[in-house]
């Protein structure tokens, strides 16, 4: 399916096409990796709603992304109960290894590095999500197998 | 309580499929509340029940649902809040990724009730299982007759669609959700009107949470009486706890409502860490007010929790041991709030900035004398003040730690540092 195939089967779901501007975004950043204003204009243009409209909900929800992000992107929860399990050894060991700070991409383009909010998922904390996995009771050697795994 | 019910499927290989579902008597209470009673008989045994609604505020669900008007023209919608963001809350996302046709049975038989043909769910972006396994067990469904036009062969039409959220706790709160549901920028509505009366679409609208929607089939084949004989009579059902923090045994636990802090701390979920003691316990998620050590006999239910200066909220119970700075607990949870405040209003917006640097400042061993009497003054200005209940969950909280724990605040500002560094 094309992608305006796949937003026109969304939009299908909803009484009014506004509505469908969240889940044809979330087609968009699929099929782009990232959402550029380009990408927002034909969003808008195929739903045929405004593109302020578009671009208000692609800067308000933090899981679209308006600048391109690293292949893998880490994404380490720091809320409570990652914290009291250990998170912030976690964060240090990931900046030590990939030579980079929060919300920054290594050079190679290979990982962005991301702190998150609780991800529903504190029973196996600390938790990192990478794309769409959760991986759960981490700690440095997990998370050293975990970044030779994905390099 | 011996047995589980609503986690009763979560430990099966297979729980996520159909046929494990339908072979232990799955979708009973669909075929039953169609053939043999009518829709307001269903909302009959659920306000029996005292089914109250397990998304945190715990309303009278058969009460909630009584208020959708009858005999209008408009459609009637019914929402399912799979939007979890609640720090320490874990447990619509198990019931979504293990057992996601106990929650489509329950929307279907909730959506009977209250004459609603299109239910949707929004769920969090961030669960990308449970999206998939939900998506997977609606086809199943549909394909089966348990969905779509004339369920089951009665005159019940019934669809039901996913709506992924995108990283924004706000979207939890019902009214922000139906805002992000018609694609515009998650900021609450003002109540009354409340969507029963007024949501989708300004069109009548049931939310309900994941767990209150899966214990409905249950009060449907067990019975209201059963549903109302375990636990307090004002507050009963099975309940699913979230246990998570510095404890032996993290998971998900389903027990009786009203069960003591204490038991499903010690005796469940295994206690503190080898030569830890526990300190402190948020019993509901951050938004609930911390409990020390010498609170912990208190029921979990509504009412108990309540009287107890706390709440029961989503059931986020995380435990905080001796080891764990309380000045850095409840810096993180404000600076939790702070980051999800939608910005509307001005006291959870400023007042959460000015809460955080204070916080910052004081776990960083540069707090001032006059720093706690500040915070004091500001969860004052917050609590009561705001548009939604995220900002009164923040000074709610806010206001424990620093009643609860004030000589920890104290110490760091007389050491100038953190003790625990
Ligand atoms: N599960 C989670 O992740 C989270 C849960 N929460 C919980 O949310 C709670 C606050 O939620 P709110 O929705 O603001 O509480 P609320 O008390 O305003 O509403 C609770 C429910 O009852 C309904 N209701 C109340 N009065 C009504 C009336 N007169 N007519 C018709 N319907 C009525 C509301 O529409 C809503 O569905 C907190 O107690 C907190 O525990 C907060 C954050 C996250
Ligand atoms: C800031 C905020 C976030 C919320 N997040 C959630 C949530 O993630 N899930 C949920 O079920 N309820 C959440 N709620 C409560 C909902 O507004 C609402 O009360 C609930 O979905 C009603 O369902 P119930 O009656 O079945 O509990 C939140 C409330 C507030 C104020
Ligand atoms: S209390 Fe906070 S989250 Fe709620 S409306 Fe006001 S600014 Fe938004
Ligand atoms: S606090 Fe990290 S997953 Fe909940």
């Amino acid at each position: 399916m094309t992608m305006r195939e796949k937003i026109e089967e969304a939009a299908a779901r909803y009484p009014d096409r506004r509505s469908a501007i969240m889940p044809a975004l979330l087609i968009a950043q699929e099929e782009h990796g990232h959402l550029p204003g380009p990408v927002l204009e034909e969003v808008a243009e195929i739903l045929g709603v405004e593109r302020i409209w578009v671009f208000e909900l692609a800067t308000f929800y933090t899981l679209f992304h308006t600048e391109p992000v690293g292949r893998f992107h880490l994404q380490l929860c720091d809320n409570v109960s990652c914290m009291l399990c250990g998170s912030e050894d976690l964060l240090k060991h990931l900046e030590t290894t990939l030579g980079i700070g929060k919300g920054e991409t290594t050079a190679d383009g290979l990982f962005t590095l991301s702190t998150v909010e609780c991800l529903g998922a504190c029973e196996m904390a600390p938790v990192m999500q990478v794309g769409d996995d959760y991986h759960g009771n981490l700690d440095v050697a997990r998370l050293d197998a975990l970044l030779q795994g994905l390099r | 309580m011996s047995e589980p019910v609503l986690l009763r499927n979560v430990d099966a290989a297979d729980g996520h499929l159909l046929s494990t579902y339908e072979a232990d008597g799955g979708y009973q209470a669909l075929r039953k509340a169609l053939g043999e009673h009518t829709p307001d008989e269903v909302i009959d045994l659920v306000k029996q029940s005292n089914l109250r609604g397990r998304g945190g505020a715990g309303f009278p669900t058969g009460m909630k649902w009584s208020f959708v008007p009858k005999g209008t023209d408009r459609p009637k919608y019914l929402c399912c809040n799979a939007d979890e963001g609640e720090p320490g809350t874990f447990k619509d996302r198990i019931i979504m990724e293990r057992d996601p046709h106990q929650l489509i049975e329950g929307l279907a038989v909730s959506a009977y009730a209250i004459g609603a043909e299109t239910a949707y769910v929004y769920v969090r972006g961030e669960y990308v299982t449970a999206i998939r396994r939900l998506q997977q067990a609606i086809a199943e469904a549909h394909a089966k007759g348990y969905l779509g036009r004339g369920v089951l062969g009665s005159d019940f039409n019934f669809s039901v669609h996913i709506h992924c959220g995108a990283g924004a706790y706000i979207c939890g709160e019902e009214t922000a959700m139906l805002e992000s549901l018609e694609g515009k920028r998650a900021q609450p509505r003002l109540k009354p009107p409340f969507p029963a009366v007024a949501g989708l679409y300004a069109s009548p609208t049931v939310i309900n949470n994941v767990e209150t929607l899966a214990c409905v089939p249950h009060i449907v084949t067990r019975g209201p009486a059963w549903f109302r004989g375990i636990g307090p009579d004002k507050s009963p059902g099975p309940k699913l706890y979230c246990v998570s923090g510095q404890v032996r045994k993290p998971g998900l636990y389903e027990l009786p409502m009203g069960i003591l802090l204490r038991e499903l701390i010690e005796d469940h979920a295994g206690g503190p860490l080898p030569g830890r003691r526990i300190k402190a316990v948020i019993p509901g998620g951050v938004s609930a007010p911390v409990i020390p050590e010498s609170g912990l006999d208190v029921g979990m239910d509504f009412d108990s929790l309540a009287a107890a200066g706390s709440m029961l909220g989503s059931a986020g119970v995380i435990v905080i041991d001796d080891t764990a700075c309380m000045v850095k607990v409840a810096t993180r949870i404000i600076e939790f709030f702070h980051h999800e405040s939608c910005g509307k209003c001005t006291p959870c917006r400023e007042g959460l900035n000015w809460a955080v640097k204070v916080l910052r400042r004081i776990e960083a061993g540069e707090g001032a004398p006059g720093d706690l009497e500040q915070l004091d003054r500001l969860c004052k200005g917050i609590f009561g003040n705001t548009f939604c209940a995220l900002g009164d969950g923040a000074a709610m909280g806010l206001r424990a730690a620093l009643k609860h724990f004030r000589d920890e605040f104290v110490a760091h500002i007389e050491a100038r540092r953190c003790p625990y560094h």
